[in-house]
């Protein structure tokens, strides 16, 4: 690799903030290094290039951090010109996909809620989790109107991105966690535009082992579950 | 530009509002005000932001754009032929959005609940909160005239809307801001001379009063 665009990502195999950034390094084309930080054990790196936070991803370009996944993304749009755009170049359209990218964000921690709750309280999640997903249906729609999500791998973009970090293991989630995590029958386009997103080469290529991730999300449910028994 | 149509969907005292209101006077743009009831919420807010119904929603020929910092990006796209707010270089712009994250992740948050907390000892945990992160801003502010160096740009209107708010805090907290971060004071006074700036914010002793209200309406 050139000594004058080196890159560097720390990042974690199950963050979905670090596999956004993965993602679009692959879909742009740029060559990296990534580096595996252990959570319980961040290394000095890490905690030199991002002192405030200290968490992955840190992305790394010729010695000069960037912190903070949609940051990054961005970051990457604006420097490497060549390949895939991120972003849309229409203001407005801009405007919309960073708005939706904080929508599904949202919709992740109620996710994670749902992930951390069991009886009632899940219930409750859940039900406000497929509304989002309700919403975002509408969303689509409207975005696509000629009735396909766009899923060339050429054409993902940012909001295609995040929504794959986000929800891209959501068969896995639903089996770790025993609840379904999208509804084919309540939002049949967001079902089909995630199953289409996943079935990329890029996307295949960089998913974590069925077994790891289920096996990880089995431990965080059951640390959280555990950390609020009476 | 001169047939655009903007408005803005605002609230008086929300620092978010008054970070679009800065963008907008930043560039001289020509817009209609309308002040919403956030108890009562127009039919048009409700529209325009079906998703959140918050403000502030900037409408620009009848499109909606929400969240604050979106706006601005956004403002400072179109309209690209003055007083740019955002700088152009991509990691200086990187800084200044990291920063701006920051600001919007901490300092809200932490300042409300130093101004509607009710137990001492919350008030002052969140109070220590607050200082540290004002100082941690101080630092990234260093000997500059501004975040962004000499002028005045996208990370100081991100800032700026809350000073209105530290004479609450400060009231409420029982502390001063200006003997915890003197030099941030000194640059929120910078800031307070232009008039974008200004024009753009309300009386801290009314935030305050509003403050006092929406607390005892608890």
């Amino acid at each position: 690799m050139a000594e004058e665009n080196r890159v560097t990502l720390h990042g974690f195999w199950a963050s979905p903030y670090s596999k956004r950034v993965e993602l679009a390094l692959k879909f742009k084309g740029i060559p990296f290094e990534f580096v595996e930080e252990d959570l319980r054990n961040k290394s000095s790196q890490l905690l030199k290039h991002n002192p405030i936070h200290k968490k992955v991803p840190v992305l790394l370009h010729n010695g000069k951090p960037i912190v903070d996944s949609h940051i990054i993304l961005e970051y990457i749009d604006e420097t490497w010109k060549y390949g895939p755009k991120l972003l849309p170049q229409d203001p407005y359209k801009r405007a919309q996909v960073r708005f939706w990218v904080g929508f599904l964000q949202q919709s992740y921690e109620t996710l994670l809620l749902v992930c951390k709750t069991c009886g009632e309280a899940q219930e409750k999640a859940t039900k406000e989790l497929h509304e989002k997903f309700e919403v975002l249906e509408g969303m689509l729609k409207e975005f696509f109107p000629d009735g396909n999500p766009c899923v060339e791998s050429d054409d993902v973009g940012f909001l295609g991105i995040v929504m794959i970090s986000l929800f891209g293991a959501h068969k896995v989630q639903s089996e770790a966690i025993g609840v379904k995590v999208i509804d084919p029958e309540k939002t049949p386009f967001v079902f089909y535009w995630i199953n289409a997103l996943i079935e990329l080469a890029v996307v295949k290529d960089s998913a974590p082992p069925h077994d790891k991730t289920v096996a990880f999300l089995h431990a965080f449910r059951s640390t959280a579950l555990k950390s609020v028994a009476p | 530009m001169g047939d655009d149509k903007v408005v803005l969907l605002d609230f008086w005292p929300s620092s978010y509002g008054m970070r679009v209101r800065i963008a907008l006077a930043e560039k001289g743009i020509k817009y209609e005000a309308r002040e919403e009831n956030l108890v009562d919420k127009s039919a048009l807010l409700q529209e325009m932001n079906p998703v959140h119904k918050m403000i502030p929603v900037l409408i620009h020929n009848g499109k909606p754009i929400s969240e604050s910092l979106v706006i601005v990006h956004y403002i400072d796209e179109v309209w690209n032929h003055k007083s740019p707010l955002l700088p152009s270089e991509p990691y200086q712009l990187s800084q200044a959005r990291f920063w701006a994250d920051y600001i919007d992740k901490k300092i809200y948050s932490i300042g409300k609940r130093v101004w509607m907390g009710t137990k001492w000892e919350d008030q002052e945990v969140a109070k220590k909160e607050l200082v540290e992160c004002l100082k941690t801003l101080e630092g990234e502010l260093g000997d500059k005239l501004y975040f962004g160096g000499d002028k005045f740009g996208f990370l100081d209107l991100a800032l700026i809307p809350f000073t209105t708010w530290f004479y609450t805090y400060e009231t409420f907290g029982s502390f001063s801001i200006e003997n915890e971060c003197p030099k941030l004071m000194v640059w929120a006074t910078r800031c307070m001379q232009k008039q974008s700036v200004s024009n753009s914010l309300p009386d801290p002793h009314k935030v305050y009063d509003f403050a006092l209200q929406l607390k005892h309406n608890c």
